[in-house]
Order: C-alpha cells, then sequence, then structure tokens
C-alpha cells in the first residue's frame, strides 16, 4: 500500500491520470444520482433498483451491439426500453406503496431489484461483459505513461449533454415545471390542477431512461455483470445523502469526487477493496450527516 | 427428492403453525407439544429432509430476532444478517484454533491434513457457541451507538452497508481464508448424528428464543420497545433512555442471531463470506419479508411466516427449478406491497375477536373516518 502511494508522489502524472479518468467516470456517477435524487425528491422513493435498471441497460446495448446496432444508438434503444421497464414496474409496484411507509417502497424496490437481477443472470449468465468500440487510447502527455480510451471521453461528454438537456427540460418545460411543483408540495400541485399521478409515473420513467442510458456508457467504460448492480445503488445513494436532495451542482461535485477518489483508492489498496470502499464510503458519509445533526439535535430522517 | 415427498414433508409444519395461535388455553399447550413431536421426530423419519429443516429454524430464528427491532421497537434493519456472519466467523475461529494455526489452516496452498479428536471438536464447538453470541452482542452496543442516530430508511440503508462491508472484508481476509472461506472441523462420527445433533441444537434455539421473546414483550421493557415504536420523542419525555433501550435490545437480537449463525456454519460445513456467512441478499433478505408475511409486531407472526415463507421457498426450488430466483422475487415484491400486513395483521383487522381483543366498531369507524383524534 504505502509503495503504491510512493509510485503516485514519485510520478505525478500518474495521480493526474488517475484523477482524469476518476472525472470521466464521475460523471456516469453524477447521472445515476441525479436519477436517484429526482424520485427520491419528487416521489420520496428510495429506489434500490437504481443499479439494476443501470445494469439492464447495459446489458440492452450490449444486446444490440451483437446484433450489429452501434452502441450510441443502442444507447438510445436501452432509454427508451428501460423507460417501458420503469412503466411497467411504476404501475405495479411502485404505484402502490407511494402511500405507505417509507421502509415498504425500500423493501419493494429491493424487490425489483431482485426479479431484475435474477432474471439478467437468467438471460445472459453471470459472465462480465463489456462493448469495445476499438477507438483506442489518447496519450494525455504524450509520452505513453497516461492512456485515457477515448470512450471514456466520449461518454463524459454525452453525460454533460444529457445533464444540460435534463436541466433545460427541468426549467422550461411544462412537465419540468409541472415536476418541480410536485416536488415542493404535491396538495398544492393537484390544487392547481396538476395529474400528479401523470407527474410520478413520468418522474419515475424519465429516472428509468437515465439510468438506460447511464447504462450504456457503463457498459462501454466498464464492465457490466448481472449482480454488479447493488454497488451502483449504494454509490447513487452515497451522493444524494452528500449532496443533499434537489442541490444538483452538489451532485454533479460529490459525482466527480467520488469518481476520483475511487480511482486513487483502487489504485493504493488494490482492485479487490473497490466495493468496500463504496460501502465505506456509505458508511462516513452516513455517519457524518449523524454530527451534523446531532449538533442541532435531530435525527437523520 | 420427489415433489410428492416435498408436500409430505412440510405441510404437518405449515398446518401445526398456522393453527397454534389460535388454539387458547390447554389447546395451546397440546399445539405447542405438538409442534416439538414434530420438530423432534420429523427428521428421524424423513432423514433426506434434515438440512432443509435446519434451514427452517434458522429462518424462524432469524425472523423472531429481526421482529425484536424491526416489529416491536420500529427499527427496520436490513443488516441483522451481519451478526449472522460475524457468528460464524467467530464459531469457525475459535473450534479450529482450539486445535491448530488458522492461518495454516485456511492457507491456500497447503498441503497439511488437519484431524480433529472428538474431544478438541466438542471443547471447540462448546467454545465456538459460547463465544460467538457474546462477540455479536457485545459488538452491538457500539454499533448501535453509531447507528440507532438514523431513522427509517436511513437506518436500513446504513445497516445495509455495515453487512455488505463486513462480507467485503472478510472476504479479503488472508487469515480466516479470503473468499475461499473455512471448511469447518468434521464431526466425529457418523454422518447422520452430525446432521440430527446440529440439527436438533438448532431447534433448541428456536425454542430458546421464542421463550425469551414471549418473556421479553411482556416486561416493562417490551413496552418501552413499542413507546419507542409509536412515539420516539415521547418516549424520551417520558424518562426512557431510548438509545441504551435500542442498543440493550438490539444486543439481545444479536446474540441469538450470533448463535444461529454459529450453529448453521456448523451444518453447512463449510463457509465463505459472501454466499453463506454474509448473505445480505439471501436470508438478510428472507428474514424481513418473513416477518412482513407473518404480522410485524406480534409474537406468532415471524414463526409462522418464515414456515409460510420457507417452503414457498422450497416450494419454488422443487417446482419451477430455473427460475426459482425470479419467482422468488416475485414472491417478495407481492409479499411487499400488496400483503404488508401479513396474516397476523390482516387477521387481527378482519377478526379480532380471535385475539381475544375487544373493539368498539362504532369508534374505530369513526376514527377511521378522522373525526376522533387515532
Amino acid at each position: 500500500m504505502w509503495a503504491n502511494i510512493d509510485i503516485l508522489l514519485q510520478v505525478p502524472k500518474l495521480a493526474a491520470g488517475l484523477f482524469l479518468e476518476g472525472l470521466l467516470i464521475g460523471a456516469v456517477f453524477a447521472l445515476i444520482a441525479y436519477g436517484l435524487a429526482l424520485v427520491w425528491g419528487v416521489m420520496n422513493v428510495k429506489n434500490l433498483a437504481q443499479g439494476p435498471f443501470v445494469i439492464a441497460g447495459g446489458y440492452v446495448c450490449w444486446y444490440l451491439g451483437g446484433l450489429g446496432v452501434h452502441p450510441v444508438i443502442g444507447m438510445f434503444v436501452s432509454a427508451v426500453v428501460m423507460w417501458g421497464l420503469s412503466w411497467v414496474i411504476y404501475q405495479a409496484v411502485v404505484r402502490q406503496v407511494l402511500e405507505m411507509d417509507m421502509f415498504v417502497s425500500l423493501l419493494a424496490t429491493f424487490g425489483c431489484a431482485y426479479v431484475i437481477e435474477q432474471g439478467l443472470s437468467l438471460m445472459f449468465t453471470q459472465d462480465t461483459q463489456t462493448i469495445d468500440l476499438g477507438w483506442g487510447s489518447l496519450d494525455v502527455f504524450g509520452d505513453g505513461l497516461v492512456l485515457l480510451a477515448w470512450q471514456k471521453i466520449m461518454a463524459f461528454f454525452i453525460c454533460c449533454v444529457l445533464a444540460v438537456v435534463l436541466v433545460w427540460f427541468m426549467k422550461k418545460s411544462r412537465m419540468g415545471q409541472a415536476i418541480r411543483a410536485t416536488a415542493q408540495n404535491a396538495r398544492a400541485a393537484r390544487v392547481m390542477g396538476i395529474d400528479t399521478d401523470k407527474v410520478y409515473r413520468f418522474t419515475f420513467c424519465l429516472n428509468g431512461a437515465i439510468c438506460g442510458a447511464a447504462g450504456a456508457l457503463v457498459a462501454m467504460i466498464w464492465v457490466i455483470q448481472p449482480f454488479y448492480g447493488i454497488t451502483y445503488s449504494i454509490r447513487a445513494f452515497v451522493l444524494v445523502v452528500a449532496a443533499g436532495i434537489g442541490n444538483l451542482p452538489g451532485v454533479i461535485a460529490a459525482g466527480l469526487g467520488m469518481g476520483s477518489l475511487e480511482q486513487f483508492g483502487g489504485f493504493i489498496l488494490g482492485a479487490q477493496y473497490q466495493q468496500a470502499l463504496v460501502v465505506g464510503l456509505l458508511l462516513v458519509v452516513l455517519f457524518f450527516r449523524l454530527l451534523q445533526q446531532s449538533r442541532k439535535r435531530q435525527a437523520v430522517a | 427428492m420427489s415433489n410428492f415427498g416435498f408436500v409430505i414433508a412440510h405441510l404437518p409444519f405449515l398446518l401445526v403453525a398456522i393453527a397454534t395461535p389460535f388454539a387458547q388455553g390447554k389447546a395451546k399447550w397440546f399445539a405447542y407439544a405438538v409442534m416439538a413431536a414434530l420438530a423432534i421426530g420429523a427428521p428421524l423419519i424423513l432423514p433426506e429432509f434434515t438440512q432443509q429443516y435446519s434451514a427452517m429454524w434458522v429462518l424462524v430464528v432469524l425472523a423472531l430476532t429481526w421482529d425484536m427491532q424491526g416489529g416491536q421497537m420500529g427499527y427496520n434493519s436490513l443488516g441483522n444478517i451481519f451478526f449472522f456472519g460475524l457468528g460464524m466467523y467467530m464459531s469457525a475461529i475459535f473450534q479450529v484454533s482450539v486445535a491448530h494455526d488458522l492461518g495454516e489452516y485456511t492457507y491456500a496452498g497447503g498441503i497439511n491434513v488437519f484431524e480433529f479428536t472428538s474431544v478438541q471438536y466438542f471443547t471447540g464447538l462448546a467454545i465456538g457457541l459460547i463465544a460467538a453470541p457474546v462477540i455479536c452482542a457485545i459488538l452491538a452496543i457500539p454499533l448501535g451507538w453509531v447507528l440507532f442516530g438514523l431513522r427509517g430508511p436511513y437506518f436500513a440503508i446504513g445497516t445495509l452497508g455495515v453487512a455488505i462491508a463486513a462480507g467485503e472484508m472478510f472476504g479479503t481476509w488472508e487469515w480466516i481464508g479470503a473468499g475461499q472461506g473455512i471448511s469447518m472441523p468434521p464431526f466425529p462420527g457418523d454422518p447422520d448424528t452430525a446432521k440430527y445433533t446440529l440439527y436438533m441444537l438448532n431447534f433448541a434455539l428456536v425454542v430458546a428464543t421464542f421463550g425469551v421473546a414471549a418473556w421479553l414483550y411482556s416486561t416493562r421493557f417490551g413496552l418501552a420497545l413499542n413507546a419507542i415504536r409509536d412515539d420516539e420523542q415521547k418516549a424520551e419525555g417520558m424518562g426512557l433512555q431510548t438509545l441504551w433501550i435500542k442498543q440493550v435490545c438490539w444486543a439481545i437480537a444479536a446474540f441469538f442471531v450470533g448463535l444461529c449463525g454459529a450453529i448453521y456454519g456448523n451444518t453447512v460445513g463449510f463457509i465463505e463470506p459472501l454466499e453463506v456467512a454474509f448473505q445480505t441478499i439471501y436470508l438478510g433478505i428472507f428474514m424481513v419479508v418473513a416477518v412482513l408475511l407473518g404480522g410485524k409486531g406480534t409474537l406468532w407472526g415471524p414463526v409462522l411466516g418464515a414456515i409460510l415463507f420457507h417452503v414457498l421457498k422450497e416450494g419454488t426450488w422443487t417446482y419451477i427449478l430455473g427460475w426459482q430466483w425470479v419467482a422468488l422475487g416475485v414472491l417478495i415484491v407481492v409479499i411487499v406491497v400488496y400483503f404488508q400486513d401479513g396474516i397476523m395483521g390482516s387477521l387481527r383487522r378482519s377478526r379480532p375477536e380471535l385475539f381475544g381483543e375487544f373493539v368498539d366498531r362504532k369508534a374505530a369507524e369513526e376514527a377511521a373516518r378522522g373525526e376522533a383524534p387515532a
């Protein structure tokens, strides 16, 4: 471990490379977390199926890639497919638990996650899969020390574009305004003639589509496997808890930070600690929120 | 295993479990006696089901202990499986260390054959089964100090995080075998005796857990737990040391979960961090669903729910092999979404007289319409 830290200190270019790579990956985390924050803030549902949604989206894109569809087009298709899947899940499950105890929605989405994961592993086996576009890498410093895959750079820019589109949509479109109104006060929104059930459904489906697109990006820049979903759920959860709901710049900053933190952690500790690192981060964030709240003598709820 | 045998083997347990809570007076003791006789006799008559029965009792213990803080105290944990895995590993460490050096025992490239004499085995087992639950209970106190500041879904996610993190940590720790796990010392004697002995240990644990839970809910401490569930701030305002009560409650649950893990580790004979010990997405979620199915916050609900859920789960394995996990996931969703009051909960609402309760219908209707303060 100390040897690895020593390497980073000796070769600052390597550290810079890890940092850059972390930023590129962190953008995808931020996108996933934004979807979670949307559902959480608008409908007060903590969607534990977030990670499996992402993985399912990745599998759609990967499967289409096998049929010869270009992954960038596949990304849009997987967003549409995940929109449909979310619609089904909303009608069958989420809609019934909206009014209920928060723990029920947590468990219900966990159950959905279960079905998705197991279904994926039946359909596509438990092997890890990835999409390789064969675009090669960008040599950042021109000396072959730090290589950034073009795919990752492209994923970063797609994330930026999606984020801009989403923000514009939430600010300007009628539906976006209705969503924000419902998040602020659902009852008042109903009084003003907003069909909140429709808003909820749309929000949940929008989250599904975001996850689908993010999943395609994950399949391009990393690997997917039916049971890798829970880590993405936890990452998204950490980001939202750390940044706070409805704090988009916070989520983006936290996402980018988490991406580079994971890169450094993986390099220093070894790749097998990556999942432990993510979960450890969750506990640290929860603990800090706890300390913060205990100063105000309030529970984290 | 024939499909018909499966029904024969599980139906009696299910019937008795459904009948017992409604028996009054002497019939109640009779029902308990029948249950005990079934539990003791069934694996003797159908030895091929012993392992499945053991798994059933494990689920019953986990459900009962989950209900202590989930149902009675209102703290829905998703990470009680942490104590299950911890107890399993603790007992394994003690059981092996009695005779050998654990580091050498788990060394992957080793060629040594490790033998255990029966004296070593039983001393190890005794030490392991005492040490594991005690360690779990002690650890629950500081862990509770950290986690019980979280409420609702944060508590659930936080405990889930602890369980997953523990699985990952144990999976990278060379000394205890890392991802390869530890094979438990073999039982001296023939395999059938071994299975039955461990099965009986398991059943004894069920009886002990049930007894302690029944006693606990009849004390002032049980009332304090319910007070915390109903309104924690008021409970604190009335002078209850809520944090300490929550910690003690979790420690009691952790004690039994740890012991259960220790026994189950010996039952399966081989322990491994992610699939056997800290199996968050399997037993960790099954125990919660079992409690919801039976009815939260009741004494018999978790037992009934666990037996019923176990039968349903094993049923999916027996009848729709291949799709069993998907079927199980759908089952979980259906139970959670459409049936969360559970069997005892919905019966209590529709037919309170079965529970010896008298309900003033008129007052209840007024309360439901919101005219009277609920």
